[in-house]
């Protein structure tokens, strides 16, 4: 009997914004990478808080630096965090960041370091940090229903297991919750590269179609075309794609794409690290293939749990977003087992289908959203990667 | 059901995937395809590694690849029914 998933609930914290956010983070956010220092100075003095040093955020300019403020706002603003701590080495960018974080209602304060050195940068922010801490841990859980959840989704080390178990596991889940309110996430720009036709035609309207379009184009022009040095049979599947079995770009790119399900439709196509605008519903991405920065965009864009399909085994992780790993290669469980959350390898042996492992699915971000962590959590990958578009000045 | 070694998406697939670990030449695989169970026996010609394919129908150079019911390249080579199909004779057709 198919199970009914409008009145699943989970424990989370309900935001000041209304969001939902399934874990509880204190943040210390360097606006730059030169305070990433008092940064982690702050996090070592203050514990139950989290620094999440990067690199950049000096002499970037136009779209880049747009970009990046729109990816240190939103990690602060995810519902996945309680409060932050701003530390930059001026004060005007740092009020950017505060200013963009405190539109969401939650407690945040900066600290500049100009005119006043690490030292008292530190000493007075962690004052700040440790008042957060006390306040945040007294905050308490709800229940809230898992369709307002924001999740979302990218694979990683594919091969051709995923396209055949993991990806349509995502794809079943997103069929089954989209429909009563789930909001989600997918993108990896490069990699629907072969695809492109028929994602185009996933869009639920002729505008997010377009938009999709106009995305995947440019990057095509103005990214592949003008940096190409070969024809990308080197780079586009990756090595180790290639060593899992999957041979051209078109075959990765429909194995990726089974992430979006049967019924699944797209109502808009949004910019990397944007926060989806139209409601809820599934959203594509502009983003980077590679995993680490795909799950910080997505998580700039308020997803609270990520869904991580993989083949071959990408042990990725993310500091303030739950990364649940799901995996159908036997070799993969055998000979690293402990970075997989969710084994599907029983849908190669056919002793599994595809929905029943949806609804494993379902269950494991159910408990991933009251508090189980995850392996890349216990593990302590919190891996955060800025993208960046182009040189700074 | 026993457990099959060859998985195929769709009934216009020229190709399908190993799905165990140390298949060995001469294998009578059991095969399955996944959009409605139906199965099929057939003989692999070499060893070859889960995840990698395995042509389904006589494949020559300049012939299209379909998984997926969708065209994923072009043979550069040929393989017979059975053979290992990868970068040494398929390509994409975009570059």
């Amino acid at each position: 009997m198919a199970l009914d998933f409008s009145n699943v609930t989970v424990n989370a914290w309900r935001r000041e914004n209304g969001r939902v956010g399934v874990r509880n983070h204190v943040l210390i956010l360097p606006v730059d990478d030169i305070s990433n220092a008092a940064c982690e100075a702050v996090a070592n003095n203050v514990k139950g808080t989290l620094a999440i040093p990067h690199a950049y955020g000096r002499l970037q300019f136009g779209e880049d630096l747009d970009l990046h403020f729109r990816t240190i706002i939103g990690t602060g603003a995810n519902p996945n965090v309680a409060a932050v701590v701003v530390i930059g080495i001026e004060p005007e960018w740092t009020k950017v960041i505060v200013d963009g974080i405190a539109k969401t209602g939650k407690p945040v304060e900066g600290f500049s370091i100009e005119q006043k050195g690490d030292f008292e940068t530190i000493r007075q922010a962690s004052w700040k940090a440790k008042e957060y801490v006390h306040w945040a841990t007294e905050l308490q859980k709800e229940p809230c229903p898992i369709n307002e959840l924001w999740v979302s989704t990218k694979c990683g080390e594919s091969d051709t297991t995923t396209g055949l178990s993991s990806c349509p596991t995502v794809g079943n889940v997103y069929d089954k919750l989209l429909p009563h309110g789930l909001t989600g996430f997918f993108g990896e720009t490069s990699e629907i590269t072969g695809a492109e036709h028929i994602c185009e035609k996933r869009a639920a309207t002729p505008e997010a179609a377009a938009k999709f379009k106009q995305i995947w184009q440019a990057y095509t022009d103005d990214v592949i075309f003008a940096h190409q040095t070969d024809d990308l049979s080197d780079s586009q599947p990756t090595k180790g794609n290639i060593l899992g079995g999957l041979t051209t770009i078109e075959e990765k790119a429909l194995g990726n794409l089974e992430k979006i399900g049967r019924t699944s439709t797209y109502i808009d196509a949004i910019g990397p690290a944007e926060a989806p605008e139209k409601g809820p519903g599934l959203y594509f991405m502009d983003s980077s293939s590679a995993a680490a920065e795909c799950v910080t965009l997505m998580a700039a864009g308020g997803a609270v749990i990520h869904t991580f399909p993989t083949g071959q085994g990408n042990v990725v992780g993310n500091p303030i977003v739950p990364v649940i790993k799901i995996s159908g290669n036997p070799r993969t469980l055998r000979t690293m087992g402990e970075h997989i959350d969710l084994d599907v390898t029983g849908i190669l042996t056919r002793e599994m289908t595809i929905e029943e492992a949806g609804d494993a699915l379902i269950e494991m971000i159910r408990r991933t959203a009251n508090g189980r962590h995850t392996a890349a959590e216990a593990l302590g990958h919190r891996e955060f990667s800025m993208t960046k578009l182009y040189r700074s000045a | 059901m026993a457990i099959p070694q060859l998985l195929v998406h769709d009934h216009e697939d020229n190709v399908g995937v190993v799905v165990v670990e140390g298949l060995t030449a001469g294998t009578e695989m059991l095969c399955v395809v996944t959009h409605d169970n139906s199965d099929f026996k057939l003989t692999a010609n070499s060893d070859i590694p889960i995840g990698h394919k395995v042509a389904l129908k006589p494949l020559s150079e300049g012939d299209t690849v379909i998984k997926y019911g969708e065209d994923i390249g072009r043979m550069v080579g040929s393989a017979g029914v059975g053979d290992h199909v990868h970068t040494h004779n398929c390509k994409t057709k975009r570059w």
